[in-house]
C-alpha cells in the first residue's frame, strides 16, 4: 500500500460526473480529502490522499485521464513562497501539523514541510505577510 | 577603556573587532571579561518586527501648473497634507481609501500605509491622486500621476516609536478567539504571541542607554540613519531584573532614515486581521565597547530576559494593569511554554532569523570600514515613566 498525494482540477464539463466514486468503488482507493471547492466558474479543486495498491493507483490513473480533468501531482493548493517570508513565526502556533515549523532554534529559521501540510489554510489566515496562499 | 575616536579610527583603517549581540555571549564566557574588553571594538544589535509608528515625508516638487495639494492619496491611501506644498507625510497603519476595515469582522486589511512604503522603496510605480482648492499662486485643482522613489526629491522615512525595548506577551483568556495587533490569539490560553529580538535586540543590550542617544548612527533597513529623539512613550522607569533589564516595554527610539538607499528586503507591510495594516522594518544598532562595562550588558542571554504575560481579552484593553506572570525568551523561543500551570503554543511577530541577518550585515559594513560609531549628542532619559490619557471635564472655565 502506498499514499500518494494530488490536486486534481475538473472544468465545468467534469464537475457533475461522479469520478471520484469510481476510484473508491472500482480500484479499491481510500480518498482522504483536504480540500474540496467549486468556484463560482463552477469549476472544480480537490486536494486529496490516495492510498491503495500501486498498481490500482496507476489505473485509476489512466481512468482518470479519459475524462478533462488535470491531475498535478507537484502543484498543491497551499503555496508557501519563501522569498516574502519573514520567519517572524505567527504561523508556528497555528498549523496544527507542524508543516511549518523551526528545526534549529539557533536561526530559528522557519522551514515548510509540505509533506506534512494537510491545507486547512491556517497559516493562508495568519501569514501577515502573505507568504502563504491558496490556488483556489 | 576605547574611545569612539580609537574605534573609528581602528574601523576606518579595517582592523575593528566586530561581533554580534549572540557572537558575544561564548566570547566573553571563553575569553573573559576584561580580555573581551580589552579585544572587541563594536557589538553589532539588530531587531525586525512591527512598527507601526513608522512613516514618511515625501517631497514631489512641482507640476506645471502648480498645485498646493490639500488631500492626498497614493494609490488610494490617504496621505496627510497640512503642511508645505508638494510635501505629504504617509503613515503605516493608514488604510486604503474605502478599506471596510472591521465591518466584516474580522477584516482582512490587504493593503495600506505599510504596503505603499514597501512599494515604494521596491522601486515600484504608484498612482498619486490630490485635489486643492485653489490659488492665486498655486491654480492647479487637481491631478492624477504616477511615480516611482526615483521621481521624488526626498523621501524621508520617520518612526517616533521604534526599538521596544521589551515587550508584552500577548495571551487571550476569554473563551472568544480575538484579533489584536499580536496576531489571532486563540481562545482559553491555547497559543501567545511575543514581540522581541531578545539578545539581539538593541536596547536590551543598552538598558540604560549608555551609548544609544539622540544622534546616534543606526542601520535602518541598510540604508544609514540615526536616533532623532527619544522615542513615543520612552518609559525607562520600570519595573527591572537584577541585570538592570526592563521586565517590561521600557525604552524606546524614535529613528530616521533616507528611504532612497533603504533595501526592500528590510521594510514590509503587513496585514493583521481583524486589527490593520502596519510596517516591519529592520533596525541594526552598534555598540561601541567603551569599557567592561558596557561590554558585560551585551552579554545578556534570552534566558535572563522576562516579558510580561498580559491577557489581551480583558487586562489590556480594560488597562487594569494585571500581569498573569513573567516568561523568557530562551523558553519562548522553544515553541511551547508554561502558563500558569498550561501548556501554551508560541507565536512570534519578531523575526528573529532576519534580525541574526541583520546584526551580520551591519558588523560586516563595520568591518570592511564603511560604518562608524558616533558618539550622541545628547542621552536618552534614564528616569521617566508614562503618563496615562485621564478622561475628564474641563478644568479651566476660560
Amino acid at each position: 500500500m502506498v499514499t500518494k498525494k494530488f490536486m486534481l482540477y475538473f472544468p465545468k464539463s467534469e464537475t457533475e460526473k461522479p469520478i471520484i466514486y469510481h476510484l473508491v468503488k472500482d480500484y479499491n482507493l481510500i480518498i482522504n480529502i483536504f480540500r474540496a471547492k467549486i468556484t463560482p466558474e463552477e469549476e472544480g479543486f480537490l486536494v486529496i490522499d490516495v492510498t491503495g495498491e500501486q498498481e490500482n493507483i496507476d489505473k485509476a490513473m489512466v481512468f482518470l485521464s479519459g475524462f478533462d480533468v488535470q491531475i498535478n501531482t507537484r502543484k498543491k493548493g497551499l503555496i508557501y513562497d519563501s522569498t516574502k517570508c519573514t520567519h517572524c513565526g505567527n504561523c508556528l502556533s497555528h498549523c496544527p501539523t507542524q508543516a511549518l515549523f523551526i528545526e534549529n532554534h539557533q536561526t530559528m529559521e522557519v522551514i515548510f514541510r509540505e509533506n506534512l501540510c494537510i491545507e486547512c489554510l491556517a497559516c493562508v489566515k495568519n501569514c501577515p505577510y502573505n507568504a502563504c496562499s491558496s490556488l483556489f | 577603556m576605547k574611545s569612539y575616536e580609537e574605534i573609528n579610527r581602528k574601523i576606518e583603517s579595517k582592523k575593528a573587532v566586530v561581533l554580534t549581540a549572540e557572537e558575544i555571549i561564548d566570547y566573553v564566557d571563553k575569553k573573559g571579561l576584561d580580555k573581551a574588553a580589552e579585544e572587541v571594538d563594536v557589538v553589532t544589535t539588530a531587531s525586525f518586527g512591527p512598527m507601526c509608528s513608522s512613516g514618511c515625508f515625501l517631497n514631489f516638487g512641482h507640476s506645471k501648473p502648480k498645485i498646493r495639494m490639500t488631500e492626498a492619496w497614493i494609490q488610494d491611501v490617504g496621505a496627510y497634507t497640512g503642511i508645505a506644498a508638494v510635501d505629504v507625510y504617509l503613515g503605516a497603519t493608514q488604510l486604503r481609501h474605502n478599506d471596510p476595515a472591521n465591518m466584516s469582522y474580522p477584516g482582512d486589511f490587504a493593503y495600506g500605509g505599510g504596503h505603499v512604503i514597501e512599494d515604494l522603496i521596491a522601486g515600484k510605480e504608484l498612482q498619486l491622486f490630490a485635489l486643492s482648492y485653489g490659488t492665486d499662486e498655486y491654480p492647479l485643482r487637481e491631478i492624477r500621476s504616477y511615480f516611482t522613489i526615483n521621481d521624488l526629491n526626498q523621501a524621508i522615512m520617520v518612526n517616533p516609536r521604534n526599538c521596544y525595548q521589551n515587550y508584552n506577551v500577548a495571551i487571550n483568556c476569554s473563551d472568544k478567539p480575538i484579533y489584536t495587533y499580536l496576531g489571532l490569539l486563540k481562545p482559553n490560553m491555547k497559543n501567545l504571541t511575543y514581540c522581541s529580538a531578545g539578545q539581539l535586540s538593541p536596547l536590551l543590550n543598552d538598558p540604560f542607554y549608555t551609548t544609544i542617544g539622540v544622534g546616534t548612527r543606526v542601520w535602518l533597513a541598510g540604508a544609514q540613519g540615526h536616533v532623532y529623539a527619544e522615542g513615543t512613550q520612552h518609559a525607562p522607569s520600570s519595573q527591572r531584573n537584577d541585570l538592570g533589564v526592563p521586565m517590561e516595554g521600557a525604552g524606546t527610539l524614535a529613528l530616521t532614515g533616507d528611504m532612497k538607499k533603504m533595501n526592500p528586503r528590510f521594510v514590509r507591510g503587513l496585514s493583521l486581521k481583524g486589527y490593520g495594516v502596519s510596517l516591519s522594518i529592520g533596525v541594526g544598532i552598534p555598540i561601541p565597547i567603551l569599557n567592561k562595562e558596557i561590554l558585560k550588558q551585551t552579554t545578556i542571554r534570552d534566558q535572563d530576559i522576562f516579558a510580561p504575560v498580559i491577557d489581551y481579552s480583558h487586562d489590556y484593553p480594560q488597562k487594569t494593569g494585571k500581569v498573569l506572570c513573567h516568561v523568557n525568551y530562551s523558553d519562548l523561543k522553544k515553541g511551547e511554554v508554561d502558563i500558569l500551570g498550561k501548556q501554551v503554543a508560541v507565536s512570534s511577530l519578531s523575526s528573529y532569523y532576519t534580525a541574526r541577518e541583520i546584526a551580520e550585515l551591519l558588523k560586516d559594513e563595520i568591518k570592511r570600514g564603511e560604518f562608524t560609531v558616533t558618539q550622541p549628542i545628547s542621552y536618552l532619559p534614564r528616569e521617566q515613566s508614562f503618563k496615562s490619557l485621564n478622561i475628564r471635564e474641563k478644568q479651566n472655565g476660560h
